[in-house]
């Protein structure tokens, strides 16, 4: 059998991979550069988003539904008025099940009057018919494989890659898109910029080593914010992992949220 | 009560918010729904385009001779309403100045994106050459016989190209019917993704199927053979000339078989989703029985679906013993039933997809605005723009005073 091996391949073979190993660094310090140069996000310019990674997580039995952090969000980010929101509170109420009915629960009653910012109404059921009652937080859940980025047409939105999921202003078209693909009402066309908007962590604050707003003034700590690449001594995040059994919301949809939730109930979607 | 009346149609007198059964997300609680009437009209303009070139395949890849009377009016047509298939998307961005964008710098995981140069393949490299070698030798012998302005039109399409033997029309019709084979699949491509678009987005059970975009290329081919066959109509009775009965029945036959898969395979989605029952099943039966019985029940499945069907059907069986006067009323009611029908079936799939809460608790109510970008008149406008498109381009291509081997409408 012919020996098809000769030196000139053999020579060239090497040369491809030499050069493959001294092209890596250069293309991925160019794509750094040019994320840096065409991205634009409201990190300060010395921020390294490949060294920090954050998540949060929701601890709803401790929410007690006071809305302070729809609020702040909305003080915060300059979200219009009117239904739009890069947070909020729902309010369950899920009813005892008729006498004889065989069933083990009754109706869920699902709402959130303006975000939950201002409170909410008396229950439109008696209290005594009330089985149980309990407020869920929600906001971007930061999925691992989300579905607005994927359908973004320009590219305009996208995974950091410091965990956040970003919305380049200067960059998206305003199609909508992202906001029919987001599976948990996230996403909202903003009046005033007339572009996608959503929770981006408050990545002002975050990349400046402070809390969003959200998680600042909840008086409960049923919001836990952290950097899983940088845990504090005692992280309250690694710590809440730890204690509790989670869940994610709609999760036989794969995008796979690391926004995880503790103290929800099956009714929450 | 005249107040009432109107706003039962449409918000025109005043603005009427929309109202909510059950719970939405707050961000769902817009005045109307995100993807409004523009985006209704953008898959069906599409799908026009793709049944109208369809059509003109049969004559050019099937050699379907009864229906050469057509096939120019067809790619015509096609062309028409290909040149304002985009225009619907473009107003609804929210930075209609950023649309390059989608070309320039494409995220090729998204359906939208690629629309760009599907749209741009099927416009410059099927539609337009496949025009052009169709049109060329015509253009030659028109620019040398008719004076002025129109002649110098004429001499421009050439591009300079002023061959006129025979081998060379010999390659035009090569050409030509070369494009004519990459077209079929190129049409299925068009009006396929743009079915991938709605079904590609699992956070909504109404869209989220794998038959989307198949149910897209059949109701697409339904209402592009229904619009020629209506084009085909109107310009034979504005002209006062008499219908070629043949072609009509050949293209009533193709509409038929047409209608039937594309029935077969909606009623098939409907049977998965009504036996597998899924997560928002019962708000997705909800909406079709309340919100859109109009559009569903009526129009899309016994307008648009069941009368053309009894109609075209019988013509099939007893063709010989209906009188051609009724022959051809009942084609036209057909094909306008049809073309309704096909209107109804986007709207359900586009604004029924939105009327419901991505949390599956609520309903809502939607009125569409009659001045505004989202309302009647643009909507009015957008559809007829093709038309008065059209009929510049009949004027100048099919008009009746210029001689022409190729195959077109009314030919004594």
């Amino acid at each position: 059998m012919k020996n098809n091996v000769s030196r000139r391949s053999v020579l060239g073979k090497i040369t491809a991979a030499v050069a493959g190993v001294l092209a890596a660094p250069v293309a991925k310090a160019a794509k750094t550069v040019t994320e840096k140069v065409l991205v634009t996000t409201e990190a300060p310019k010395n921020y390294d988003p490949s060294k920090h990674r954050w998540a949060m997580a929701i601890d709803a039995s401790r929410c007690i539904g006071c809305g302070f952090c729809a609020e702040a969000c909305k003080k915060e980010n300059h979200v219009p008025e009117g239904p739009y929101f890069r947070t909020w509170v729902e309010r369950y109420i899920i009813t005892k099940p008729a006498p004889d009915s065989g069933a083990a629960r009754g109706e869920t009653l699902v709402d959130c009057p303006n975000g939950g910012m201002h409170g909410y109404p008396e229950p439109s059921v008696p209290k005594e018919e009330i089985q149980h009652s309990f407020f869920v937080p929600k906001l971007c859940n930061l999925c691992k494989h989300s579905p607005c980025t994927q359908v973004c047409p320009v590219g305009a939105t996208f995974d950091a890659p410091d965990g956040a999921v970003l919305i380049d202003p200067k960059y998206c078209i305003g199609c909508g898109f992202c906001i029919q693909a987001c599976p948990y009402g996230c996403r909202f066309l903003s009046p005033v910029t007339k572009t996608a908007e959503k929770c981006t962590l408050c990545y002002h604050r975050i990349t400046r080593g402070l809390k969003p707003a959200c998680v600042e003034v909840c008086p409960t700590q049923a919001r836990i914010f952290g950097d899983m690449k940088n845990p504090v001594p005692d992280d309250p995040l690694q710590k809440f992992y730890q204690n509790n059994l989670l869940v994610s919301l709609k999760p036989h949809l794969g995008t796979e949220p690391r926004m995880l939730y503790a103290g929800i109930d099956k009714e929450v979607r | 009560m005249t107040n009432e009346v109107a706003n039962a149609v449409t918000n025109i007198v005043e603005v009427v918010m929309p109202h909510f059964e059950g719970y939405a997300y707050p961000n769902e609680a817009t005045q109307q729904p995100l993807w409004s009437v523009l985006i209704v009209l953008y898959p069906y303009i599409t799908g026009l385009v793709a049944g109208a070139f369809i059509m003109a395949s049969l004559v050019r890849v099937f050699n379907v001779k009864a229906l050469e009377p057509v096939y120019r009016l067809s790619l015509l047509t096609a062309f028409a309403f290909l040149l304002c298939a985009p225009l619907p998307l473009l107003f609804h961005l929210g930075h209609p100045e950023r649309c390059y964008e989608v070309m320039m710098t494409p995220h090729l995981t998204s359906p939208m994106a690629i629309f760009g140069f599907v749209y741009a393949w099927y416009l410059m490299a099927v539609l337009l050459l496949e025009l052009w070698f169709d049109y060329r030798r015509d253009f030659v012998v028109w620019s040398e016989t008719t004076p002025g302005f129109q002649g110098l039109l004429y001499r421009l399409f050439t591009v300079g190209v002023m061959d006129e033997s025979d081998e060379a029309a010999q390659l035009d019709h090569k050409y030509g019917h070369i494009l004519s084979i990459v077209g079929i699949p190129s049409a299925f491509l068009l009006h396929g993704y743009v079915g991938f678009i709605f079904g590609s987005v699992k956070a909504n059970p109404w869209w989220g199927n794998v038959l989307m975009p198949i149910i897209f290329i059949m109701s697409a081919m339904v209402s592009g053979i229904a619009l020629c066959v209506f084009n085909y109509m109107v310009l034979t009775w504005i002209r006062r000339k008499k219908v070629d009965m043949r072609c009509l029945d050949v293209m009533g036959m193709y509409l038929f078989y047409a209608l039937v898969l594309d029935a077969a395979i909606e009623a098939l989605d409907w049977i998965h989703r009504i036996y597998s029952a899924e997560e928002g099943f019962q708000v997705m039966q909800y909406m079709a029985r309340e919100k859109l019985f109009y559009t569903l029940s009526l129009g899309q499945v016994t307008c648009g679906t069941l009368i053309p069907l009894i109609l075209l059907g019988l013509l099939q069986l007893i063709r010989r013993r209906v009188p051609e006067l009724q022959r051809r009323r009942m084609y036209f009611a057909s094909a306008m039933l049809i073309l309704i029908g096909v209107l109804a079936m986007r709207w359900n799939v586009v604004i029924g997809g939105q009327l419901f809460s991505k949390s599956l608790r609520g309903i809502m109510g939607y009125k569409m605005e009659f001045a505004g970008l989202e309302g009647w008149l643009m909507g009015g406008v957008l559809l007829c723009l093709p038309f008065v498109i059209l009929t510049v381009m009949v004027k100048l291509f099919l008009s009746e005073r210029l001689p022409t081997d190729g195959h077109v409408p009314h030919r004594d």
